[in-house]
């Protein structure tokens, strides 16, 4: 039997298998697995914004909010369940610009898209290798991921289903 | 005591608030019986100061398929105001606007899309006159963008975007009725803190 762990927003996990992680509705916040295949822990983050250097006052609960932070986070939680961090790989989904939505004075376009990169640069940073990737365009996504083989399972309500 | 996020509001100021979205809700009803040619009746509006995540669940859950409208507050007061119609809703107002057979909101047409920015419109105008009637303050509005889908991801929207300003919102509750059928929309009002302060100012209320 296997459990399912739900991860919310500003929120990560991380797991053994058989167990799975899930994360509702991503829009333009990003989504982050993490899979060591050696010792079968699956780690999964939900970030929302793409940098630390925006907060305005850190703890832990706010460090979970950004790709940089809670990415180095996640790594070490995995860490503290045995994981290795040279096994890690990743796969990212998330970061859509939900309304199309042109303004001079903010940069609400292209947060998803800063996301992204964002997580982009920390995983490099860490020397993990993506190795699967859905990410952009204007959807919100549903993210499982499975601890017994570190698939992706991307679900959308428009646009179907996909495994990675 | 200085406001600096929407959770350091007191009693006070939560009922100024409401009476703002009391006002703007009441306007709806009238705009939307004017535009629809049909008497809607509301209930008397819910309004709760709310995080994320619960607005997420009062909305049905993060999954839940819903029709979001966007619009920016600008000029005196500035901030986001976010419209999030129940399916229902959107289905009822656009089959009474264009007839039926107008297809589903799910896959909505270019026609579709700008009778929903026409709603958006007119009710984003009933709220933004209630607070610039009371508080005498000049608003804008910007053009709505809509989106149809999850819940959680359209309201990822809004959290990013004030995620500096904390994780809550005014969380306004409308259930319509016409011809007995009811169906709800609720709306998002996040002013940026200094317009906050500015529409408490204005009323004469400490803050």
């Amino acid at each position: 039997m296997s459990k399912t762990i739900t991860v919310g927003i500003a929120d990560l996990n991380a797991v053994r298998s058989p167990d799975v992680l899930v994360t509702y509705a991503l829009g333009s916040c990003a989504g982050i697995c993490l899979y060591d295949s050696a010792t079968k822990i699956a780690g999964l983050a939900h970030i929302l914004l793409p940098s630390s250097s925006m907060s305005r006052n850190m703890d832990l609960k706010e460090a979970m909010k950004f790709a940089d932070t809670g990415i180095v986070l996640l790594v070490k939680k995995m860490e503290g369940m045995g994981a290795h961090r040279a096994n890690l790989k990743a796969k990212i989904a998330g970061g859509a610009q939900m309304f199309a939505f042109k303004s001079a004075s903010s940069d609400l376009g292209n947060i998803g898209a800063r996301n992204v990169q964002s997580v982009k640069q920390t995983l490099a940073q860490l020397h993990i290798p993506i190795i699967a990737e859905d990410t952009g365009k204007d959807y919100g996504r549903t993210v499982f991921f499975y601890g017994e083989n570190g698939a992706m399972k991307v679900k959308s309500v428009k646009k179907g289903e996909w495994v990675y | 005591m200085a406001i600096r996020a929407l959770d350091e509001l007191n009693e006070i100021q939560i009922d100024v608030l409401r009476e703002i979205g009391n006002i703007g809700s009441g306007n709806a009803a009238t705009a939307l019986s004017a535009m629809l040619m049909h008497p809607i009746n509301i209930a008397v509006p819910k309004i709760r100061i709310l995080d994320y995540n619960d607005v997420v669940e009062a909305l049905g859950g993060p999954e839940t398929m819903i029709v979001g409208l966007m619009l920016m507050m600008e000029d005196d007061v500035q901030g986001m105001l976010m419209f999030l119609l129940e399916q229902e809703f959107a289905d009822v107002t656009l089959s009474a606007l264009m007839g039926e057979g107008y297809g589903s909101v799910a896959e909505m047409d270019e026609m579709c899309q700008s009778a929903i920015q026409e709603i958006g419109n007119i009710m984003a105008g009933s709220y933004v006159n209630a607070i610039s009637e009371m508080a005498d303050l000049q608003i804008n509005i910007s053009v709505p963008s809509v989106c149809v889908d999850m819940a959680g991801a359209i309201l990822s929207v809004p959290a990013i975007h004030y995620a500096n300003i904390g994780d809550k919102v005014i969380f306004i509750e409308d259930e319509f009725n016409r011809n007995g059928q009811e169906s709800s929309s609720h709306v998002l009002m996040i002013p940026d803190v200094d317009s906050l302060k500015k529409i408490m100012t204005n009323l004469g209320i400490e803050v």
